[in-house]
């Protein structure tokens, strides 16, 4: 049975002049027709004819680029924003997680702040007094409760958000992106919360741009983009597309801002300063004498994918053209996780390969056999540059690709390894 | 109209929504503040003392009821205090959708919650002050008689009037902010409009067929002067007037309501 059907929803804003308003208000006086003269004649589709059916008991991300309208669709479903066509409908009790601790006074203490969200979110007194102990707990603010919510840390406000929004026990929770924020020991208790709602068959409804978890917890995701559903199925395919749309719309950025030098030229052809605080922004530098015009990710069997499982392997393939004849070119790749460490860097120098010459165009291929990796987002650096370190052509976090793994394991790498037990510890590993 | 009463009825089923934040607000004006809720029958107090200083001792009109200073000073807290109530709860109802602009967008929830909390928290501060002025009544030796006992329908009249009142002006403000601004100076004009500070006996009113005719074309001229007729006159409140005063009252319910509802789809992305 289907827990939320969208029909052909559209939602459609105005695009905002304020000049454009003020002459809307007088000419609005003057006719005497308040409410006709407030529809601008420019809209702007936030969300473009969807059309979806979610099965009770799936739990569905939604992916998407920012302003793609994934969270106005969340907020349609939820029932916030009005479809300007089309309708939804949904069975059961819906909370969303749309911002946490919205509606917290800041004035009064966090007791009774938990009491009137709660009321807002659909709760009865009652209902709230009898699991209040539990809210607080899991906020972990049990000393803290009855202080002015102002006091709180923008962590303890979050905490206390989300314990009792997941306390109210919907048979539809709505989760847009309030994750983010939480910290290292809390974000581990909430994915466990959002496990518990899968397990009692609930409907899920996932906003993240963190690509790992959603092809990780979810049975279906969703892709948006410029306000359209563009796919829905299966997590890891949908992502892989989803990565290769990103991948296509970086190179074809890069490609745009290498026709029109003289705005992007200078920026580009500089190295960044050592220690500067752009992080791992994606970037490009170098004045390519050796050109890396393309990079793509394959699998072993040479097609074009952007999510690996920890065993699979990879092929690195840099499309590179040099300009002029060159002797002294070195090849490299580094990979960095979301967190900015290096998982692993080398090229073709470091592994002792001797430069002899380059002419024209051609292909360059790094053969990875196994990946080795945990789960997470990866960023991938490539360039071509002399021994000496001189960059022909530098591209800085610009290639990303997903490792999922069926394991939660951590750290890094992720060893080839196996457990092996004494004939008298029974231990088995449970079917996936 | 076909709207009015499901909308009603789902407010009605908000209704301990709107008890617990008239609580939160109630609690959170005055947190942090020495004297406490102390200062919501302060405020008009110490206005009541001001304008009978400046009218009752330094300008003395030839009136009758301005020569013992005492018992103007009742007439004029009798009529404060309702305006005091009327006063903040449409100068608050107007940032009310903006400043919890964050529910609207966030929360699902009628947006109407949000003035029938401002007006009913402000109608509760109002009660709060009514102790004090039967406290003054009797300490100026002015008398309660069983005309008090008409006060609540006084009241009830007053608070679906803000409350229509209150709907129009959140709604609109969302729209039109410079409705903020003028509001100030328009309530300012419109509490001299009103019998607050002067009586209604006051020669030149009585003289004047244009000034009544104005005087009566105001709601809160009726309003105010049931309460004076509870309080100061002692009399039987005009039957015929607060009668009509209601009905407007229920008219500016309604069209308040029904901007408030043609509006409100508008709320999440203009607050």
């Amino acid at each position: 049975m289907a827990a939320i059907v969208l029909d052909r929803v559209s939602r459609r804003y105005q695009k905002y002049a304020s000049r454009h308003r003020f002459q809307t208000f007088k000419s609005a006086v003057v006719k005497g027709d308040l409410f006709g003269s407030l529809k601008a004649e420019e809209m702007v589709a936030a969300v473009d004819d969807v059309s979806l059916s979610i099965e009770k008991g799936t739990t569905l991300g939604l992916i998407g680029s920012n302003g793609s309208g994934k969270s106005t669709l969340l907020k349609l479903i939820a029932g916030i924003a009005k479809p300007t066509s089309g309708t939804v409908s949904v069975e059961g009790k819906i909370s969303a997680l749309i911002e946490l601790g919205a509606g917290f006074h800041p004035e009064i203490s966090g007791r009774e702040n938990v009491f009137i969200n709660g009321i807002m979110l659909g709760l009865s007194k009652k209902e709230i007094a009898a699991k209040f102990d539990e809210i607080v707990r899991f906020a972990g603010l049990v000393e803290f409760i009855d202080a002015p919510v102002k006091t709180y840390s923008s962590g303890m406000f979050m905490r206390l958000g989300f314990s009792i929004a997941i306390n109210v026990n919907p048979d539809v929770l709505l989760v847009d992106e309030v994750l983010a924020v939480g910290d290292a020991a809390f974000i581990p208790k909430c994915l466990d919360r959002i496990d518990d709602f899968r397990r009692r068959k609930k409907t899920i409804l996932f906003v993240s741009h963190d690509l790992g978890m959603v092809a990780k917890i979810c049975d279906q995701v969703a892709w948006m983009k410029d306000g359209r559903l563009r796919l829905l199925g299966d997590p890891q395919e949908v992502v892989d597309a989803y990565l290769q749309d990103v991948a296509e719309k970086q190179e074809s950025d890069y490609r745009a801002g290498r026709d029109e030098p003289a705005e992007t030229g200078a920026a580009t052809d500089e190295a960044p300063a050592p220690g500067g605080d752009d992080g791992r922004r994606a970037r490009r530098w170098g004045k390519r004498e050796i050109e890396i015009r393309k990079v793509v990710l394959r699998g072993l069997d040479g097609a074009e994918k952007h999510v690996f499982s920890p065993e699979e392997g990879m092929l690195i393939e840099l499309d590179v053209a040099a300009k002029e004849p060159q002797k002294d070119f070195v090849f490299g790749i580094g990979v960095f996780n979301s967190l900015g460490t290096l998982c692993y860097g080398t090229n073709t120098d470091l592994e002792e390969h001797e430069p002899e010459a380059i002419e024209g165009g051609g292909k360059v291929v790094c053969r990875i056999d196994r990946l080795g990796l945990v789960n997470g987002t990866y960023y991938l650096d490539v360039a071509a540059h002399k021994r000496d370190g001189y960059p022909f052509d530098y591209h800085r976090s610009m290639h990303t690709f997903l490792v999922s793994s069926l394991y939660k394991d951590e750290g890094i790498i992720r060893f080839p390894h196996k457990w092996e037990f004494g004939p008298h510890i029974r231990i088995k590993p449970v079917g996936l | 109209m076909a709207r009015l009463i499901p909308n009603l009825r789902r407010l009605f089923k908000y209704r301990v929504l709107i008890q617990s934040l008239v609580g939160r607000d109630l609690k959170a004006r005055y947190r942090g503040s020495v004297l406490g809720f102390v200062w919501s029958f302060l405020n008009p107090l110490l206005l009541m003392l001001v304008y009978t200083v400046v009218f009752a001792l330094i300008l003395k009109p030839r009136d009758a009821l301005f020569d013992n200073p005492l018992m103007y000073s009742i007439y004029l807290f009798s009529g404060l205090l309702p305006w005091s109530w009327f006063l903040s709860s449409t100068l608050e109802s107007a940032g009310v959708l903006m400043a919890n602009g964050n529910l609207i967008k966030k929360i699902l929830f009628p947006a109407e919650v949000l003035p029938v909390v401002t007006v009913t928290a402000n109608l509760v501060n109002f009660l709060f002050g009514l102790p004090v002025l039967f406290l003054l009544i009797f300490l100026f030796g002015g008398k309660l008689t069983v005309f008090v006992l008409f006060l609540p329908l006084v009241i009830v009249i007053q608070y679906i009037f803000c409350l229509g009142f209150a709907l129009l002006i959140s709604a609109l403000t969302v729209h039109f902010r410079d409705i903020r601004d003028i509001l100030n100076n328009l309530m300012t004009l419109w509490f001299f409009s009103t019998p607050v500070i002067y009586s209604m006996q006051l020669a030149p009113i009585q003289n004047s067929r244009t000034l009544r005719t104005i005087l009566s074309l105001n709601p809160m001229t009726h309003i105010i002067e049931g309460y004076h007729s509870a309080l100061y006159y002692n009399g039987l409140i005009h039957w015929k007037r607060l009668g009509v005063t209601f009905l407007v009252a229920l008219a500016v319910f309604w069209i308040g309501y029904s901007v408030f509802d043609r509006l409100r789809d508008s709320f999440p992305e203009e607050v």
